[in-house]
């Protein structure tokens, strides 16, 4: 098989507090793969994410991105390879203009001139925000911002792209939206959601987090009609909604 | 929902001259002005009433509302506050006013402070409302100030909006459970929103910083 785009291995961190999030975690996405985080609130999904690209180090175990150890020495060319979109698009976009914001990433890699305005010019194409690189992005609606935080990443062009609860204050329509541009992407996917009707839409494989444990790996369907483990792990799905009629994915 | 459009400094849109002068010759103007009125000695009572002269003047070219700049006035009560008590702890010779007794030096002190305060307040307020936020950071690069500095001014505006939009909502939950935070009653209660509001503006300078490490970050915003 390939070399995974993610592999992570037995895993542990505990917080300076003592609280210990993360006990052992396992886990490989392969090139290609679309695969969703699931777990309760406080299960340790935030905390492993912030492991992918070593903002959080420390702990036992290893994390490596395409056979790339994440170490001090690496973190530059890790943090190109793996884009992390945040749970609020208010803590990604700080800066004047939508454009500023999508070229500050590709600037800290070195791109400059004409490169870089094609690099952030792509981007804000790829999730149809073009139209709006010359805005404030603080003027904008919260789903507009989210596809702007996806666009500053996807600016860096990274190997995987970790999404933290990306469906979560997005109407209907920008949450669908939202699904459309992802699907489009060419790029290896990891997204953290509670939102299990999204997962199955978008991810074919699914992760179960539950208190620092991997609980299940398995084909999305599989997870969310195992009635045992969703009850065990605090996973519900939206009232009336039943993943079997939906059916599998198509891969 | 979500973080409001625009509810940060009340910046008002118009084409006067002064809304249009660009903005490194207006903060120079300002500073200028500034120093000139804090180096008049403090009892040259027409220099301070030809300076205030100038500003209504100036208030008038821009066309906005004595009004809008009269509310934001509110930031200099503090020192009036303290301008108030001066000749009442000051020392030295005293003379009667209304039945108390007053320092004289307390008096000419306080005058200067309150006269040299209210024009620096509203010739300043008179510039930021006529400037806009993106305007006043190019000023202060042609102005050569350093980098940081300007980034930093950046944060400030970005985030004003935030931390605003914040505050606001706070308040709005404060009332919707019956409690009026502008009532002495309830000050306690606001002391610990304000509290609350500042662990959060840190928790999310926090998680910006994150944000931005994620995105290779090393210290210095390209340019
Ligand atoms: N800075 C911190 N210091 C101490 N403990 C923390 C810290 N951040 C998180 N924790 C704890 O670590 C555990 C895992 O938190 P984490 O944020 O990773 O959960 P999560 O799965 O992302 O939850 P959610 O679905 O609510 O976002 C929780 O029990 C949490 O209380
Ligand atoms: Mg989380």
């Amino acid at each position: 098989m390939s070399v995974p785009t993610l592999d992570v291995r037995g895993l542990a961190f505990a917080y300076p507090d003592g609280h210990q999030a993360l006990f052992g975690v396992d886990l490989h996405v392969h090139p290609g793969e679309r695969v969703a985080l699931l777990g309760p609130n406080g299960a340790g999904k935030t905390t492993l994410v912030l492991h992918l690209n070593g903002i959080l180090t420390g702990g036992a175990g290893s994390v490596a991105i395409s056979g790339l150890p994440v170490e001090k020495k690496n973190l530059a060319e890790i943090r190109r390879r793996v884009g992390i979109v945040f749970q609020d698009p208010d803590d990604q976009l700080f800066l004047g203009t939508v454009r500023q914001d999508v070229a500050f990433g590709p600037a800290n890699l070195g791109l400059k001139g004409a490169a870089l305005d094609r690099r952030v010019m792509t981007a804000l194409d790829q999730v149809g925000m073009a139209d709006f690189a010359d805005r404030p992005p603080h003027h904008l609606s919260h789903g507009q911002r989210r596809r702007v935080a996806v666009a500053t990443v996807l600016a860096m062009e990274p190997e995987i792209l970790v999404l933290d609860e990306p469906s979560s204050n997005l109407d209907p329509a920008s949450r669908r939206e939202l699904a459309d541009i992802l699907r489009s992407l060419d790029v290896t996917l990891l997204m953290v959601t509670h939102d299990l009707p999204y997962a199955l839409e978008l991810c074919p494989r699914s992760v179960v987090l539950s208190d620092g444990h991997v609980v299940a790996d398995a084909d999305t369907l599989a997870v969310l009609t195992d009635e045992s483990l969703m009850a065990a792990h605090r996973l519900e799905l939206p009232w009336g909604f039943d993943p079997r009629t939906v059916g599998s994915l198509p891969a | 929902m979500g973080a409001g459009h625009g509810r940060g400094f009340p910046v008002t849109h118009g084409h006067s001259p002064v809304h249009r002068m660009a903005a490194h010759h207006k903060l120079l103007v300002l500073v200028g002005f500034m120093l000139l009125v804090v180096a008049t000695p403090r009892d040259w009572y027409v220099a301070f009433a030809a300076y205030a002269v100038v500003v209504l003047v100036v208030i008038r070219a821009s066309r906005v509302p004595l009004r809008h700049i009269g509310r934001l006035m509110v930031i200099e009560v503090p020192f009036v506050l303290f301008a108030l008590l001066m000749p009442v702890i000051a020392t030295g010779p005293r003379t009667e006013v209304l039945g108390l007794s007053l320092s004289e030096h307390g008096l000419v002190a306080a005058f200067a402070l309150l006269a040299k305060g209210t024009i620096g307040v509203a010739s300043s307020l008179t510039f930021a409302v006529t400037t806009e936020p993106d305007e006043i950071l190019r000023g202060l690069q042609r102005l050569h100030v350093p980098d940081l500095v300007v980034q930093i001014m950046g944060f400030m505006f970005r985030y004003l909006d935030l931390v605003t939009g914040d505050l606001s909502r706070m308040l709005v939950a404060m009332r919707s459970r019956g409690c009026d935070p502008r009532s002495p009653r309830h000050w306690w209660a606001l002391a610990s929103t304000m509290g609350a509001l500042f662990i959060r503006t840190y928790e999310r300078g926090e998680r910006v910083h994150l944000a931005m490490l994620s995105r290779g970050y090393t210290g210095r915003l390209p340019r």
